[in-house]
């Protein structure tokens, strides 16, 4: 219960900070210290596996590659330059939102009944690190692969869809060099042009 | 005792086994290079040099920390203590011995080498943090390269690593261990075991993979504006994480703290451990005295037209076998 609510507050401390830092990397420094303390929290529901892969994939993939575009594109440590302030516009609309939300999420505490997945059952809740139990590595992925097969596929269909349609939105639209001759020409094409910049 | 309490000793040991190893292997490394190159290497502070480290150790800390004007000075500060503090914390899962008596580990979670994996991708913070920080040109070339390079090797390295999980039916470093008793996984697992060589030098930036620091071209890379003892701390964190690869290579290919085909049953499974950490050490050092560095192009594609579909072919084989024949 310490832990929850030291993590919490931290937490929601690096939110705030994050979408508050006047320089887009301190942001990312910020969603660097929530994702950690938010794999922390999983440990503390023994949601091994998840925090584990919160950290692998959003922490170690996802963020460095906001890290990577925002270290190239204000390559100086220059401040964002900010609009004016828009807070007192967006004030009241926010706070009836906030309160709603959490009128919602006491109503819908109260009434749920304890979670228990489909794959839990007949497993106990054990410490954290031992085999076997919610949230440990084997339980998920027998729950991955078997209750929650179809989800799974569609998710991945979704992401590849997703990287195709990526490519197709930023890749160069330079033809397709394909044969060795052609990319003979290319180069040479080019080689034309720097002399030609240079002689200009 | 309480349980804090024998933890908290374990990690002041811990601490101090890993800080010692990494002044003595900085020494070890020089004395080899030296002696590679036909060359005494460092022979004036103490006999053979033996108070080498202490000496450099002194100098770091006298000299003057320097924060350049255009720095970030938050970043600036910050970066060299991520990529120390992921260099350290990895040691709180990695075991050392048969930990039947849990003497040997700190802790041993289920899930320990998906730990390993998710805080060594962290590490990467505190060279891109660095670079980027410094507000000058040639560090922030650096950390886009060691950013770039250490995505590009750390999946090559995930896939090395399944086929062991595989074949060991656990993520358990314990479990890993243990499943290789009979056999060590260098042998069903040749291929997996050279892409994770590989793929663990680029990871920790050394020869021939450090166009991180390449000085013929970025002057010192994502370091070059650091001095005095911050400077000291992402040379600590650079010889930890060689350390950490080293012992992961033993965990998971060499049989850890298994003895070679079960000779000499009298000596103690950490005397083991240590012998092929050492070799493995020794083998980075070998490498950086003999080979040159890479051209950057040529690393990337290395990485993604080479490695990559070499881990994935070793990973679908072994899951063919093992769906077949069992573990």
């Amino acid at each position: 219960m310490i832990a929850f609510w030291i993590l919490a507050v931290i937490m929601l401390g690096s939110a705030i900070w994050c979408i508050s830092a006047s320089k887009p990397v301190y942001s990312v420094v910020a969603l660097l210290l929530h994702f950690a303390a938010l794999a922390a929290m999983y440990l503390t529901l023994n949601a091994e596996f998840l925090a584990v892969i919160q950290l692998i994939v959003y922490s170690g993939a996802i963020l460095i590659l906001f890290l990577f575009v925002i270290a190239l594109l204000s390559s100086g440590v220059a401040s964002f330059s900010v609009g004016p302030n828009r807070l007192p516009r967006i004030a009241i609309p926010a706070i009836v939102l906030i309160a709603l939300a959490l009128g919602f999420f006491t109503y819908a505490m109260g009434h749920a009944g304890a979670v228990v997945p489909a794959a839990q059952a007949g497993s106990p809740l054990g410490p954290v690190g031992t085999a076997d139990v919610f949230g440990s590595v084997n339980d998920f992925g027998k729950a991955l692969f078997t209750s929650y097969l179809l989800p799974f596929e569609i998710t991945a269909l979704l992401l590849m869809v997703a990287v195709i349609g990526v490519i197709l939105l930023a890749g160069d639209h330079a033809p397709y060099v394909a044969t060795r001759k052609h990319a003979a020409e290319v180069r040479r094409e080019m080689r034309e042009a720097i002399l030609r910049e240079g002689r200009q | 005792m309480p349980d804090w309490l024998i933890i908290l000793i374990k990690s002041a040991i811990l601490l101090l086994v890993v800080v010692t190893t990494f002044a003595y292997a900085m020494l070890a490394e020089r004395k080899v290079l030296g002696w590679m190159q036909l060359r005494p290497g460092p022979n004036r502070v103490g006999p053979w040099g033996l108070m080498q480290p202490a000496a450099d150790a002194a100098k770091l800390i006298l000299k003057e920390d320097l924060t350049p004007r255009t720095a970030d000075p938050l970043i600036y500060r910050l970066a060299p203590f991520i990529s120390l503090l992921t260099a350290f914390s990895v040691y709180a899962v990695i075991p050392f011995g048969a930990s039947n008596a849990g003497v040997w580990a700190i802790g041993t979670p289920n899930a320990g080498i998906l730990f390993l994996l998710a805080i060594t991708s962290i590490g990467v913070y505190g060279i891109t943090l660095g670079g980027w920080a410094s507000g000058s040109k040639y560090p922030l070339l650096g950390s886009v390269r060691a950013t770039a390079q250490m995505i590009s090797y750390e999946l090559g390295m995930s896939l090395s690593f399944i086929g062991v999980l595989l074949l060991a039916g656990t993520t358990s470093l314990d479990g890993i261990v243990s499943a290789q008793e009979k056999w060590w996984f260098i042998i069903p697992q040749f291929v997996g075991f050279i892409v994770y060589i590989i793929t663990a030098v680029a990871e920790t930036n050394r020869v021939p993979f450090d166009l991180v620091e390449a000085e013929t071209e970025l002057v010192a890379g994502f370091h070059t504006e650091y001095s005095g003892l911050r400077f000291g701390l992402f040379f600590i964190a650079e010889y930890v994480n060689m350390l950490t690869v080293s012992c992961i290579a033993s965990l998971l290919f060499l049989g850890g703290w298994n003895a070679p085909f079960g000779i000499l049953p009298m000596v103690p499974g950490v005397v083991w451990f240590i012998l092929k950490v050492a070799f493995f050490m020794f083998f980075y050092m070998w490498l950086r005295a003999t080979l040159p560095r890479f051209r950057y192009d040529r690393l990337m594609a290395f990485g993604w037209k080479v490695l990559l579909p070499l881990a994935t072919l070793n990973l679908v084989v072994t899951a063919i076998i093992v769906a077949f024949l069992g573990h």
